[in-house]
């Protein structure tokens, strides 16, 4: 037990944690205003998905042609590739008013087809799985002691909690585009009224949401793999979903869903390497489980965005 | 001298909704700090001719000009940009947000949200238009009344010169009423011209400078209010002398009897929330009379009507049928001792993709039942009766959703009363409906009454209370404010209660 309590091992525990968050904050921030906007994108998954490979792809192609932003390149194009997924999502949901699951549904097992054939065209089937250089970890704190390890972290994962949660924030309760976006999820025929579009707030909501979704894909493959597998999202994206629930709509208490998630994941990993006597099994199960408990906790009596799932349309 | 243009001039207007035509060829002239009344009966084109000139629908042919100038509405900002604005009868507010937050909503510029400013600039607004509310509270946590309250600022703010109010009077108590008409009066000494779309004649003619009639959807005449009667208009929205309505001055009295059949005593329940919606509701109905419950929607009425049906459960206090305890009984128990119910809503108490045989069979399948297979033509036969004594332009084999308002209503009637329930909980009869199905309701309602029926007639519309009911109970925050007899039940009593006593909100 003296392993459990160690510094060592809880330095090693927080910045995992903050390691695993990360793509789940991209993806919660992302859900949050999208389903702010009264659109529940359940492509979240295929989108993170795609932008894992698109990510890769397309870094590894720069890579291979001598490119020094190679990374920056698929970065790029992981975001334009979470963009058209919106801009089909908002077809779909927006424009023709199609069932928001069954939409969100047939946009993750698109992405997700899509991805894994657009790996074997661009890789072909090699018996070595492709990689590359990945981002590099920053040391603002050098090897000072705790904090030099714990805020050892990818770009990526600054990026996550330092910006993207406060400037969601800052996005949806204090800009005029997030009262906007706020009302036409709310109350879409009072926006109407009031002279907003409500078609366009939700296209913009559906195209940031998934850019970040496709972001924190991309984060997998170009920052903490250096590759590309098809179990590279497992479920991610549907964890966001539930995390959005969990935060009541709110990327700060969605920052907080994703680190008690990063956290559990990190410590079972650790677990299973310390050889505890659990199944690993068990240890695996032990983030799902810990989410649909905070859900079952936090999730009872919220009240949803006022438009959720709702189509609009003029009468 | 020359006069000045009109504020709005509309010719010509026409606006189809497939095979239905909602306006045709209508004329439409406010002038400026005018209060000029748009009346008609429910589905005479009022509101599709203001949401034309609001840019909500597009008319299929004719102009609008607006103060003098040929105007094109696409939508909403151009109505805006116009310097129009329009409360709807369903509330355009985001519920979660702001006084403050809904008003500016839309008029908002810059990327920076800027809270404090807009706060100040509201409260400076209400002020200058002498309209109460607080900017800092939440939507949500406002009354009917409020809320339109800040309807109207969301407009007034706006710059509108033309505001169009729709049933405006349809949520408020007596009141309120007075108040939303004495800050009209003023907005109209300001030079705005306002529109006023109802079905009232009394409001009409106490607050309206003009009036214009559409009846099924074409201008039926367009009068000075001071040179026009009740019985002028009336006659010009249904196209007939006169219309008597049915009331409880002509339905011959009845003797109520001895014993409630219907009791409440001490009946809580709580909402969807989990709140207290019922805090100990004590009543009875007396068979051969009509209790009329009163009261602003949202007081605990639809959480009663839920709990006498059997579908809220009722935590405390007993509910006795004709000496039979039903408290938190099913449905069908209820049903059984003799409860009928014609609910709020009636496209939720019918199945509609269903047929009208079936429908009208529902509730007592059992009947229609050998051997566990369902007898059609018993059903149907069934249906054809009913269809013949109620009156119905259905066939047994209509889906009930084609059915219009009325047709609908009748089934719901018939499939109640021809089982002669000794209570009998009726929510709304006459909500939507025109006049001619009303006053079939009414007058179905009243032949109960006769029969010696105990009747819970729970309504929004103080007219239809005041003239059906024998006894009128009023009902405030979830409970039973006070109980007058007829007589005794003047709007402005009532409205006292309804508001909660002096508590009544202000117009500063």
């Amino acid at each position: 037990m003296n392993d459990l309590l160690s510094t060592t091992f809880l330095v090693g525990l927080i910045a995992a944690t903050l390691r695993v968050a990360t793509p789940l904050v991209f993806g919660t921030v992302g859900e949050v205003i999208t389903e702010r906007a009264g659109i529940l994108n359940l492509g979240i998954e295929g989108i993170m998905f795609l932008g894992a490979f698109v990510g890769f792809a397309a870094a590894a192609k720069a890579e291979a042609a001598g490119m020094a932003g190679y990374l920056w390149i698929g970065l790029g194009a992981a975001t334009v590739s979470g963009l058209l997924m919106a801009l089909l999502m908002g077809l779909l949901t927006v424009t023709l008013g199609l069932n928001q699951h069954v939409s969100g549904l047939g946009i993750t097992l698109l992405a997700t087809a899509l991805s894994l054939f657009g790996f074997r065209l661009v890789f072909g089937e090699s018996s070595v799985l492709p990689s590359i250089d990945p981002f590099p970890q920053l040391t603002p704190f050098g090897d000072a002691p705790v904090i030099g390890p714990i805020f050892t972290q990818y770009l990526l994962t600054f990026v996550a909690f330092l910006v993207v949660v406060p400037v969601g924030w800052w996005l949806l309760y204090r800009t005029n585009f997030g009262l906007n976006l706020r009302s036409v999820g709310e109350n879409p025929e009072a926006a109407d009224a009031a002279g907003i579009n409500v078609f366009r707030t939700r296209y913009l909501a559906l195209a940031i949401g998934a850019a970040l979704m496709a972001s924190g894909g991309a984060f997998l493959s170009l920052a903490s793999l250096g590759a590309f597998s098809p179990g590279i999202i497992a479920g991610r994206g549907w964890v966001c979903i539930a995390l959005v629930i969990f935060a009541r709509w709110d990327p700060v208490r969605g920052m907080l869903g994703a680190l008690l998630f990063g956290g559990v994941f990190a410590l079972q990993l650790r677990l299973q390497t310390l050889g505890f006597a659990l199944p690993y099994e068990v240890l695996l199960a032990l983030p799902y489980l810990v989410t649909i408990a905070a859900l079952a906790i936090a999730g009872r009596n919220v009240a949803y965005p006022g438009a959720y799932l709702k189509p609009y349309r003029r009468e | 001298m020359t006069t000045p243009p009109p504020a709005v001039e509309m010719r010509g207007i026409t606006k189809r909704f497939g095979s239905l035509v909602a306006n045709d060829r209508v004329d439409f002239t406010l002038d400026r700090g005018q209060i000029h009344a748009l009346l008609g009966e429910n589905g005479a084109g009022k509101t599709t001719l203001m949401r034309i000139l609001y840019g909500l629908y597009h008319a299929d042919a004719g102009d609008i000009s607006v103060g003098g100038q040929s105007a094109v509405i696409r939508s909403p900002r151009d109505a805006i940009a116009l310097r129009i604005g329009m409360v709807t009868q369903h509330f355009a507010l985001v519920p979660p947000l702001t006084v403050t937050e809904n008003v500016v909503l839309g008029h908002n510029q810059g990327v920076r949200l800027k809270l404090e400013d807009a706060h100040r600039r509201v409260s400076e607004a209400a002020e200058r238009y002498g309209v109460d509310v607080q900017p800092r509270a939440l939507v949500k946590d406002l009354s009917v009344g409020e809320r339109q309250r800040v309807e109207i600022l969301k407009a007034l703010y706006r710059d509108a010169r033309v505001l169009i109010l729709d049933e405006p009077t349809a949520v408020l108590v007596p009141q309120e009423v007075e108040q939303l008409f004495d800050a009209l009066r003023r907005l109209r000494d300001d030079g705005l011209s306002v529109v006023f779309i109802s079905h009232k004649l009394r409001e009409v003619m106490s607050i309206t400078d003009r009036v214009t009639v559409l009846r099924g959807g074409q201008l039926a005449g367009s009068v000075q209010t001071s040179e026009t009667t009740p019985a002028e208009m009336a006659r010009m929205m249904v196209g007939r002398t006169t219309f008597g309505m049915p009331s409880l001055d002509e339905a011959s009295s009845t003797q109520p009897a001895a014993r409630a059949v219907l009791r409440l005593d001490g009946v809580t329940a709580v909402d969807n929330k989990g709140l207290p919606a019922l805090k100990g509701i004590t009543l009875d109905v007396y068979g051969g009379e009509i209790m009329g419950l009163a009261g602003v929607s949202g007081n605990g009425q639809s959480e009663l009507a839920q709990v006498l049906e059997g579908t809220r459960l009722c935590t405390t206090g007993t509910i006795t049928v004709a000496g039979q305890d039903v408290s938190g009984a099913d449905p069908d128990r209820i049903m059984k001792a003799g409860v009928g119910r014609i609910p709020e809503d009636r496209h939720a108490s019918v199945v509609p993709e269903m047929t009208v045989a079936q429908n009208m069979a529902l509730e007592h399948l059992g009947e229609y039942t050998s051997n566990g297979s369902l007898n059609r033509r018993q059903m149907r036969a069934h249906a054809e009766k009913l269809i013949a004594e109620y009156q119905i332009k259905a066939r047994p084999d209509d889906r009930i959703r084609t059915l219009s308002g009325g047709n609908m209503q009748k089934v719901i009637l018939a499939r109640v009363m021809e089982r002669n329930p000794k209570v009998i909980i009726v929510s709304q009869p006459t909500r939507g409906l025109d006049i001619g199905a009303t006053e079939y309701v009414r007058s179905r309602l009243l032949e109960q009454r006769q029969r010696g029926a105990a009747i819970l007639l729970i309504s929004e519309d103080l007219d239809e209370i005041l003239e059906l009911s024998d006894r009128v109970a009023v009902i405030y925050e979830g409970e039973i404010q006070g109980i007058l007899p007829r007589t005794e039940a003047d709007p402005e009593r009532l409205g006292l209660l309804m508001a909660g006593a002096k508590d009544s909100p202000q117009w500063a």
